[in-house]
């Protein structure tokens, strides 16, 4: 076998530092691992992994501590947001970001994330919206679609008993204490980038004590849905963002000075 | 040291101030808001963190995140609310992160009143959340005990990295009486190793979690929070005597109850009754080994509660059937009476111990017409 040298600088592409050297759970074709890359590689960019604290949440992130290579906590269902204003009011100085699924901040951790963005807690929400519940294997969200077929939906959900999908994008951006809230998807580069850019202002935010930030990031779960992986971005493409479009639901005045 | 007349609420706000309190999360419920009042004045003017969270959910968790960072933190609420907490508190446990937490009770169950009772003792001594684990519990009986043993809460809290409860009932948050003060700490500017703060360059990560998918570990886990807690057992056990020396009947109550007792003993030492009063400080871990040895001495045990005869549980576990055990309590908000405690004193010491029957039935047929 021959080996090949690659030279420093022809190197173009390599694991962010802030992405640990390990295998992860995530099902082939979820886009949790996509998301997990443009949030380390912001990190990187920025220089500020030393600093950084996440909260985990319970749901397919539940692990996402073992993926990124800095400090992390782990919360009980939905709290997140809460156990985050907790560290960063005893260190406003690190960065402080929640990682969280539908089923978590949607439904059992409302109120946590509704009360976090009111008080303009200067924190990072990252919100993965797969329109089900994917570690207990694809049970209803509060963002699952009309129509949409769960294991607790089985003939589509039905919005005369099961009520209407969430969105918390626009919900949060409501609220005075949210500076910046936005909806970006992870089915194409194109969207992929602008995701990465979001992430960044995100923490730009957090970083000059701007207040509450969170992004929401349209993601596929191939295996729940039960599609392959292509088929996932396609139904996300078609389907999800017909009821959750992408754009920016609030950027206060004083984000839009530094905005990326 | 500083000797102020204050609430017992307040008193054990400022303790906890002064003990290096860095941050206090909290949600208003009667009878303890007063401690919350004023962290919400003394914190900000210190510098330090106070938080009015919207539910006792995400009060608790934010204790748990700031307890995952080393600093001193607290929370405290009323009967209700710690139910609420229990979620939160099972996970600080796992977590095994430091922390201090302080529960006012009211009557009970459900709503109840915000009368002083002492009815979370089986939720806060024999869990109340889930998994296996252990809380430090201290039941102080007056407001200068109240401060001592909040100071005490922390040094233990942080010692086992586990959760220490300063348990209290409605009435004794409510009571001012003078108390000294401890000198203020300041708050710590160095964390622990272990704690998640960012690795500021000086570590690799720390994973603070309370998730271990493969059995055998969870059981390690648990195994290490069990044989930590035997160190609790060894050199943590707290009570305080009264009378005891040629006691031929012991009475146990904790709080406001072993205080509302030891009047009754007083009353009934006078009249010639050679009574004792136990009152265990810390209710978890309890102090089985010290009750077994009195039983082997004494004729029999009156266990007084302001509520249904919890504490009489672990009281009868010690004494295991060597010598009688009878009950009195007051329940619902309502608060005995020395005297009524005294009758039961009188009745014990003419006769009416019985190692026959449970002693909850006895006081429940005694209890007719009483309210």
């Amino acid at each position: 076998m021959v080996m090949e040298q690659i030279l420093p600088e022809e190197i173009v592409y390599q694991r962010p530092e802030a992405l640990a050297d390990v295998n992860t759970h995530y099902c082939p074709g979820c886009t949790h691992g996509v998301a997990h890359r443009l949030i380390a590689e912001v990190i990187d960019e920025m220089g500020i992994r030393d600093r950084m604290v996440g909260v985990a949440s319970v749901g397919c992130s539940v692990f996402a501590y073992n993926y990124f290579d800095f400090d992390w906590v782990q919360a009980p269902h939905g709290r997140a947001p809460a156990m985050a204003t907790g560290i960063k009011r005893v260190l406003p100085d690190r960065f402080v970001v929640t990682y969280q699924g539908d089923g978590d901040m949607a439904s059992i951790g409302m109120a946590e994330v509704v009360h976090a963005a009111a008080r303009g807690e200067n924190i990072t929400v990252f919100f993965i919206n797969n329109a089900n519940y994917g570690m207990t294997g694809g049970q209803m969200a509060p963002t699952t679609l009309p129509g949409q077929r769960t294991t607790s939906s089985p003939s589509g959900r039905d919005v005369e008993t099961a009520g209407y999908p969430i969105r918390a994008a626009e919900l949060l951006a409501t609220l005075e204490g949210a500076s910046y809230v936005v909806r970006r998807s992870l089915h194409d580069p194109k969207n992929i980038r602008l995701a990465k850019k979001a992430i960044r202002t995100a923490l730009e935010v957090q970083a000059q004590g701007l207040g509450f930030s969170m992004v929401e990031f349209l993601s596929t779960c191939p295996t729940n849905w039960g599609m392959t992986p292509v088929d996932a971005l396609h139904w996300l493409e078609e389907h999800m963002i017909e009821y959750y479009p992408l754009g920016d639901f609030k950027v206060a005045p004083t984000v839009a000075q530094i905005r990326i | 040291m500083a000797r102020e007349l204050l609430k017992g609420n307040e008193a054990i706000a400022e303790a906890a101030i002064r003990a290096g309190l860095q941050a206090y999360f909290g949600y208003p419920i009667t009878p303890q808001t007063e401690l919350l009042e004023w962290m919400s004045k003394r914190m900000p003017e210190l510098g330090r963190a106070f938080v009015q969270a919207e539910s006792e959910l995400a009060a608790i968790n934010m204790v748990y995140g700031a307890a995952c960072t080393g600093a001193r933190v607290m929370t405290s609420s009323s009967s209700p609310g710690i139910s609420l907490m229990m979620e939160g508190i099972s996970y600080i446990i796992g977590t095994e992160v430091p922390a201090v937490l302080v529960d006012v009770m009211r009557g009970g169950p459900g709503l109840g009143n915000i009368a002083p009772a002492q009815s979370d003792y089986n939720q806060i001594v024999h869990g109340g959340g889930h998994g296996d684990y252990h809380l430090i519990v201290l039941a102080p009986a007056s407001v200068q005990e109240a401060v001592d043993l909040t100071v005490l809460a922390f040094d233990l809290a942080e010692k086992y990295r586990t959760v220490a409860v300063v348990l209290l009932d409605g009435s004794l948050g409510q009571m001012m009486e003078p108390a000294e003060l401890p000198p203020m700490r300041p708050v710590k500017t160095v964390y622990p190793e272990w704690a998640a703060t960012g690795m500021m360059g000086k570590r690799e990560k720390n994973i603070l979690t309370s998730i271990y998918l493969n059995p055998p570990d969870e059981e390690q886990t648990n195994l290490r929070l069990l044989r930590r807690w035997q160190e609790v057992e060894a050199n943590e056990i707290r009570f305080k005597e009264y009378f005891m020396d040629d006691a031929r009947y012991v009475v146990v109550g904790f709080g406001s109850a072993g205080r509302v007792a030891l009047s009754a003993v007083r009353a009934a030492r006078a009249e010639g009754i050679p009574v004792g009063l136990l009152r265990p400080i810390t209710l978890s871990p309890f102090p089985y080994a010290h009750i077994r040895k009195l039983a082997e001495r004494v004729e029999g045990f009156l266990v007084v509660e302001m509520n249904a005869g919890q504490m009489l549980e672990d009281v009868r576990l010690a004494v295991s059937g060597q010598k009688p055990v009878e009950f009195y309590g007051r329940l619902g908000g309502v608060m005995p009476f020395p005297d009524e405690i005294l009758a039961e004193i009188q009745r014990i010491a003419s006769g009416g111990l019985t190692l026959e029957g449970h002693p909850r039935e006895r006081w429940l047929q005694r209890m007719n017409g009483k309210n």
